[in-house]
């Protein structure tokens, strides 16, 4: 709890720099809407406003300040639009409603969700292959690595594409794109972990004359959970960011990343930056949940608390 | 009876700075029921000849029996409990659990791991600790618990790596005084690898004085100490000449090199 003041202080700071931010941004649009509704401006032709800044603009006109704040299609929106377009879609809107961001965080989730299994049980298989198999050490490690400086970007469409042509369509293409992006940090997570017992370690089993696989369920697997949960966090949000990724070059009609580009398109800015924070805000929650699992585990596994 | 023998053991590593003779030429017979003590300088081969003994390392010349068998063997067969200079002690599983995972990996019945873990906690004087976790205890006790470890499965050998190195005095002094009220109850043979002079002379019936490069046995000392050892033992005359005789070995191994 002692740290809720540093980090109020923080999102205070963000939040404040934000809201200072809105009225250069919006300075030129908003002269423009209060020129047509019959205020006098310095200067007054648009043309000679563009040779302005849109701080000096503001200040020799402060009597447009308070409007950058409540512009209906701002170029950068203020925090509270922001959080009245969030409290509506979220709150306000039912949840089976086409406007109700549940609505479109459940198809993004539900993908994350499915995306970050199959790369988790994936990265798990692949580091267990790493750690026991020389060959594979040396064959999947230097795939595993290629495959993520590959910009999913450019890989996403690609995938969307060729499953749908074999007949997979909806969830599947986007969880597909998710565990390509979660997997990996699992994968180097857990081959860090599983070899993490020390010398002495391996040693004491020898003694024991014990066989690879009881090394592995006693020692090595229990050793790695530590280093799982910290891929597990990274892996997560990876998830979300690939499932979204994988909404927006097929148009999709639901979800965080249809949002983002709905209100692209339709210049409505408010319904893209709504989108966003409630994707980040789900990141957080996900993080969150993996961290209480965490503790749960490591704690009923016996481990000092930290 | 002759329990540990080696003739003529040579020990080489091909490092990239060359070969290093970790051993050379180590003869030594270590006989039922001695607490034999290892000591030298770093690089003497003190820990290699443990390893050996244990299997962990394998000799490039020379003989070396362990109850009349290969080290490999003897491993297989359990003849010995091994005491590193770290506890080791899995953090996850409490210090019953832990003692526990020798006998889980050998495939001792549930009913006869329960009895074994309560009869070696009592024996190193960690009764009710059982339920407790290593991060729960302090650096003394948790070596007494991976003492326990060693003991579990009743091997009728103790190979003991500088097992209280990285202790204090005072409770190097109480557990070495423990340790040999163990070693009095259970009969064990120990080999027992240390830097401390008052520690070897202490605790052995011979004491095995070692010297670099290469890796060989210097002397052999035959403790004329009784087999009751108080602590004040250390100040009587009898230990302090015994203590001397280390002391001469040792310097006079490093000159030589």
């Amino acid at each position: 709890m002692r740290s809720v003041v540093p980090v109020l202080t923080v999102v205070g700071a963000i939040l404040l720099f934000w809201a200072l931010c809105v009225i250069p941004m919006n300075a030129h649009l908003t002269a423009d809407q209060a020129q047509r509704d019959g205020m006098m401006l310095q200067p007054e032709t648009p043309a000679a406003r563009q040779e302005l800044v849109g701080l000096s603009l503001a200040l020799k006109n402060p009597a447009i300040i308070p409007l950058t704040f409540v512009q209906e299609r701002p170029r950068l929106p203020s925090p509270h639009q922001v959080g009245v377009e969030l409290w509506d879609t979220v709150v306000m809107k039912k949840p089976t409603s086409k406007r109700s961001l549940i609505y479109h965080g459940w198809v993004t989730l539900s993908a994350t969700l499915l995306g970050f299994v199959i790369g988790t049980t994936l990265g798990i298989i692949l580091a267990v292959g790493i750690v026991f198999s020389r060959t594979m050490d040396k064959s999947v490690m230097p795939w595993a690595i290629t495959s993520q400086t590959i910009p999913i970007l450019a890989l996403a469409p690609m995938i969307i594409v060729m499953l749908g042509a074999i007949g997979i369509q909806g969830l599947l293409p986007k969880s597909v794109i998710s565990a390509y992006l979660s997997f990996f940090p699992v994968v180097v997570g857990m081959v860090k972990g599983l070899r993490s017992p020390d010398a002495m370690q391996m040693d004491l089993l020898r003694t024991y004359s014990a066989s690879p696989n009881q090394g592995f369920w006693k020692l090595r697997l229990p050793a790695s959970v530590p280093y799982l949960f910290a891929s597990l966090k990274i892996g997560i949000s990876a998830a979300l960011v690939g499932a979204i990724v994988g909404e927006l070059p097929t148009g999709a009609r639901a979800g965080f990343g249809a949002r983002m580009l709905v209100g692209d398109q339709y210049g409505q800015p408010l319904v893209t930056w709504a989108a966003l924070f409630a994707a980040a805000i789900t990141a957080a929650l996900l993080i969150v949940i993996v961290n209480v699992i965490e503790r749960g585990t490591l704690r009923h596994m016996g481990m000092k608390p930290a | 009876m002759t329990v540990i023998s080696a003739s003529n053991l040579d020990l080489t590593f091909q490092t990239s700075d060359g070969p290093v003779h970790a051993l050379k030429d180590v003869s030594l017979d270590i006989n039922k029921g001695d607490f034999v003590s290892f000591i030298g300088p770093s690089g003497c081969g003190k820990t290699t000849f443990l390893r050996c003994i244990a299997g962990l390392e394998t000799p490039t010349g020379g003989d070396l029996t362990v109850n009349g068998m290969a080290p490999d063997e003897a491993r297989r067969a359990r003849a010995y409990g091994y005491v590193f200079q770290a506890a080791g002690l899995y953090p996850w599983r409490t210090i019953g659990g832990n003692i526990r995972l020798p006998l889980e990996i050998m495939g001792f019945s549930k009913a006869d791991q329960a009895e074994r873990v309560a009869r070696v906690l009592d024996l190193v004087d960690l009764a009710g600790f059982e339920k407790k976790f290593p991060w729960q205890l302090s650096g003394g006790m948790q070596q007494r618990a991976s003492i326990a470890r060693a003991l579990a499965f009743d091997a009728d050998i103790l190979l003991m790596d500088e097992p209280f190195g990285a202790l204090d005095e005072i409770v190097r002094d109480h557990l070495n005084e423990q340790l040999l009220q163990l070693w009095a109850r259970t009969e064990k043979t120990i080999g027992f690898v240390t830097h401390s002079i008052p520690e070897a002379v202490y605790l052995s019936t011979k004491i095995v004085v070692m010297s670099p490069r290469p890796g060989r046995i210097h002397d052999v000392i035959e403790s004329t100490l009784p087999k009751e050892r108080p602590l004040d033992i250390r100040d009587s005359a009898e230990f302090i000449e015994i203590a001397h005789r280390v002391r001469d070995g040792l310097r006079a191994g490093h000159v030589d090199v």
